[in-house]
């Protein structure tokens, strides 16, 4: 090949490649309009809520010490610095963390965020000062002291070593809080504003909408790339799907049911896109092990064993947001039960004649042939009362008869704490992927309080413990699948639905932002702009 | 040929076959009306023998599959046949509908009529009571009580129930006081006989014929009614067959992909209201002299 024709070749080459470079090129301005499917949240705290309305409305404002890589969130350890210079390495057998701070971060009134601003956001989020609430406390269970030892260097001392610590330091609600206003007013952050973030604050109508501008001292330089955003808080559906079809607003990211996802995608083609991953939320059903016969093992393995999850998951995806058969650990995680585990334990045996044959035999054994019982849910469609009308129609195979009391939210919540149920729809929802934490759900209720199955059992802890505690993964590995046998086969304390399938479609113009396992993250919005 | 007051008399020769020819003749559409009735009833009695697959049943192989000589009104997302789930629906309409209006009804006469037969404090509470609760529309009175005691069958027929009772109240008390004033009530009291016997014997007979035009309407209303809260998800909960409920799983999510799951359970709600109402109105001109005689 001569000189010339090499040349030729390669601006050829250039030429092809000129057009996917500058596509993914991020462009500087436009104002993001999207969508939050729900009514206003409680508080625009996040340190004190747990719902997605209130990181949708307000993550664009707030800096955090590490976080997930925006541009690999559907990993569950890829851990980068937000407002911190580099990922440390542990010291003291992976017992002190120490993060210096960066100097160049200054909170929306120009003021200069230091270490001390983060020690002080984190001692509230561990230990709340009394009168103060922090929703996810137990998460930080690991965690004994914080301290800013001087101006750009903060210290992290924990009880235990333990793989959780990073997952539970990325909390996407562990925003850092300015130290003299929580000082000053410690319910400041439920009602106003003042981050450090991507984007300012501008305006909030309550229930209505959340508007913010471009920071232009932002840390990361160039970023973010939008002028704006404006966020509409719309809690139905039907609103949500004809706001995208007529371009009024771009997205929803929380995720929608496959249903509405065939919908935009056979009107719109190509306008727009649809970002699916596993999510890591999951539905299971709870028995309370305080009311007759569900106090019997036999008549909890028997509700399991009925259920064919195999069968049932592929079609269930195309009209539900459930996708994945899973244990009790995340499907997307190396913690997570490969099938073949999954298939030793009762409940996932690969025979469903075999599985409900050993029902029936149980339940005759237990006396509870012919069992009638009600069945308590949440009144919100995807995917609850689909899981409803799937179970009972299972269980009707081994005879049993079951109803549905389907209550709002409130009620449901008291019925949950008050052990008002037989059997009821639960859930697990978690942000950051950390296994060892999210399985807490599966501890009595003594030990994690959102346990809704009125059991007491010490070996349930003990392999708890044991896992947590646990620092070699190979063999941490291990003593979850021993924690997950028992949960699952051995005691039947829940039965497992499978796991959420995230579908967000949003219009093709919206560029930057990525798919990961759960809702609450990855929200500031730093890396989004728009191809117009 | 517009009939006389005389073809009208009631003619105490007339057998119970002649009186329903007639009424059919002179009321076709109500003929109509009582016709889908009649169909809806036979349905819902039926339903286990003519319903050609369980209604409840799940089949993963056959969602939201559009009609076909298989499944004659399709399936909807759980693969369920619609033919069956409508035909179980009935039963369910028909539960809520008749056993909503006729206690209702019943309630709401003999409030009515003691009312007005003994006036003064009872009449005044009675009437005040009234007032309060038909100051709420039907559906969101029935919304609040099915807040306070929770969904399901026994309680939508309780929610459906209370906001009918005074407004049957209220216009069997208004001819029971045209009746309270007739010499042979008067003649009733003078003779000695007690307030049940004058109540039961004299008056309750003479609003007869308001009382069952009203209590036909209620029996549309309430199946109106009982599909809303299905709908809101407020009624009867899955996997019961309902039509409200169907609307509601159907409606929302598959109108335009598998619009066949909203339009049936529909067209079920509109047919059995439709016909519900024509024969009430039928038998509001067959029953009313005034009408009669036009």
């Amino acid at each position: 090949m001569s000189f010339r024709s090499a040349l030729l070749s390669m601006a050829f080459c250039a030429a092809l490649a000129l057009p996917a470079a500058a596509a993914d090129t991020p462009k500087r301005g436009g104002i993001l309009t999207y969508m939050i499917p729900a009514d206003a949240p409680p508080s625009l705290d996040a340190h004190r809520e747990t719902t997605y309305a209130t990181v949708h409305a307000t993550a664009p404002f707030y800096s955090v010490l590490i976080r997930i890589n925006p541009e690999n969130p559907a990993s569950p350890d890829d851990f980068v610095c937000d407002v911190c210079t580099e990922m440390p390495k542990p010291t003291d057998d992976g017992k002190t963390w120490t993060f210096k701070i960066r100097d160049d971060v200054k909170w929306h009134d120009g003021t200069p965020l230091t270490a001390a601003d983060v020690a002080k956001s984190w001692q509230e989020l561990v230990h709340p000062d009394p009168g103060m609430l922090s929703a996810r406390a137990p998460y930080f269970v690991m965690i004994d002291t914080v301290e800013a030892t001087d101006a750009s260097t903060v210290v992290f001392k924990l009880k235990f070593a333990t793989s959780a610590f990073l997952p539970a330091l990325g909390d996407p609600f562990a925003y850092i809080y300015k130290k003299d206003i929580l000082e000053r007013d410690p319910h400041f952050y439920e009602r106003n504003v003042l981050g450090s973030g991507p984007f300012k604050f501008t305006e909030y109508q309550t229930g209505q909408s959340i508007e913010g501008v471009r920071n232009p001292d932002y840390y990361r330089k160039g970023q973010p790339y939008l002028d704006g955003f404006k966020a509409i808080f719309t809690p139905k559906q039907a609103v949500e799907l004809d706001a995208i079809r007529a371009d009024r607003a771009a997205t929803e990211f929380r995720g929608m049911p496959p249903s509405a996802r065939d919908q935009l995608t056979k009107e719109l083609g190509d306008k727009v896109t649809v970002l699916t991953g596993d999510w890591n939320c999951v539905n299971m059903i709870t028995a309370n092990h305080q009311r007759k016969p569900f106090d019997d093992v036999r008549v909890r393995r028997a509700l399991m064993l009925a259920i064919d999850q195999w069968k049932g998951a592929p079609p269930l995806s195309r009209i539900v947001n459930m996708h994945t058969v899973g244990g009790i650990v995340f499907p997307g995680s190396s913690m997570a039960a490969t099938k073949e585990e999954l298939q030793k334990i009762a409940g996932y045996w690969p025979d469903i004649e075999k599985s409900r044959a050993e029902a029936r035999r149980l339940l005759k054994e237990a006396g509870a042939e012919g069992l009638t019982f009600e069945l308590m849910n949440r009144n919100v469609d995807q995917p609850y009362k689909f899981i409803a009308t799937w179970v009972i129609d299972e269980w009707a195979k081994v005879g049993l008869h079951v109803t549905q009391k389907v209550l709002p939210t409130g009620p449901f919540y008291e019925g949950l704490r008050g052990n008002t149920f037989d059997v009821t729809v639960d859930f697990n929802c978690q942000g950051l992927v950390n296994p060892a934490m999210d399985v807490g759900k599966f501890l009595p209720h003594s030990v994690y309080s959102e346990n809704y199955g009125n059991y007491d059992d010490q070996k349930d802890i003990d392999l708890y413990q044991a896992m947590l505690h646990e620092t070699d993964p190979v063999k941490q590995r291990q003593a979850m699948r021993e924690f997950e046998t028992y949960v699952l086969d051995t005691q039947a304390h829940a039965i497992m639905m499978p796991w959420w399938e995230r579908i967000v479609p949003m219009r093709s113009y919206v560029k930057g932002w990525k798919i990961n396992p759960s809702h609450y993250v990855n929200q500031d919005l730093g890396t989004v702009w728009l191809d117009q | 040929m517009s009939a006389t007051p005389a073809d009208d008399a009631p003619d105490p020769r007339r057998t119970v076959w002649q009186s329903a020819l007639r009424f059919c003749r002179r009321e076709p559409l109500g003929t109509f009306g009582l016709l889908l009735v009649i169909i809806m009833a036979l349905t819902g009695f039926s339903a286990e023998w003519i319903a050609p697959y369980n209604p409840t049943a799940n089949d993963f192989a056959a969602m939201t599959e559009p009609p076909s000589l298989e499944h004659l009104l399709g399936t909807d997302q759980f693969g369920r046949d619609l033919m069956s789930r409508i035909i179980h629906g009935a039963r369910t309409a028909l539960i809520v509908g008749l056993t909503s209006a006729i206690f209702g009804g019943f309630s709401g006469l003999v409030l009515g009529v003691s009312s007005a037969y003994f006036g003064g404090k009872i009449d005044l509470i009675v009437q005040r009571l009234s007032d309060i609760v038909m100051a709420f529309p039907l559906i969101i009175l029935a919304l609040a009580v099915v807040a306070i005691f929770g969904p399901g069958v026994q309680n939508v027929i309780l929610a459906i129930t209370i906001p009918l009772i005074p407004r049957c109240s209220r216009v069997v008390r208004a001819s029971a006081l045209t009746i309270r004033s007739m010499p042979y009530v008067d003649a009733a009291r003078a003779c000695g006989f007690g307030h049940t016997r004058i109540i039961l014997r004299h008056m309750v007979p003479n609003v007869m014929a308001p009382f069952l035009i009203m209590v036909t309407s209620f029996v549309g209303q309430a199946i109106l009614a009982e599909a809303s809260l299905s709908y809101l998800g407020l009624g009867v909960q899955e996997p019961v067959p309902a039509w409200g409920l169907m609307l509601q799983g159907g409606a929302e999510e598959y109108a335009s992909t598998a619009p066949w799951i909203a339009i049936f359970p529909g067209v079920a709600i509109m047919l059995a209201v439709l016909g519900i109402n024509l024969f009430g109105d039928a038998l509001r001109d067959a029953l009313d002299p005034k009408l009669r005689e036009r």
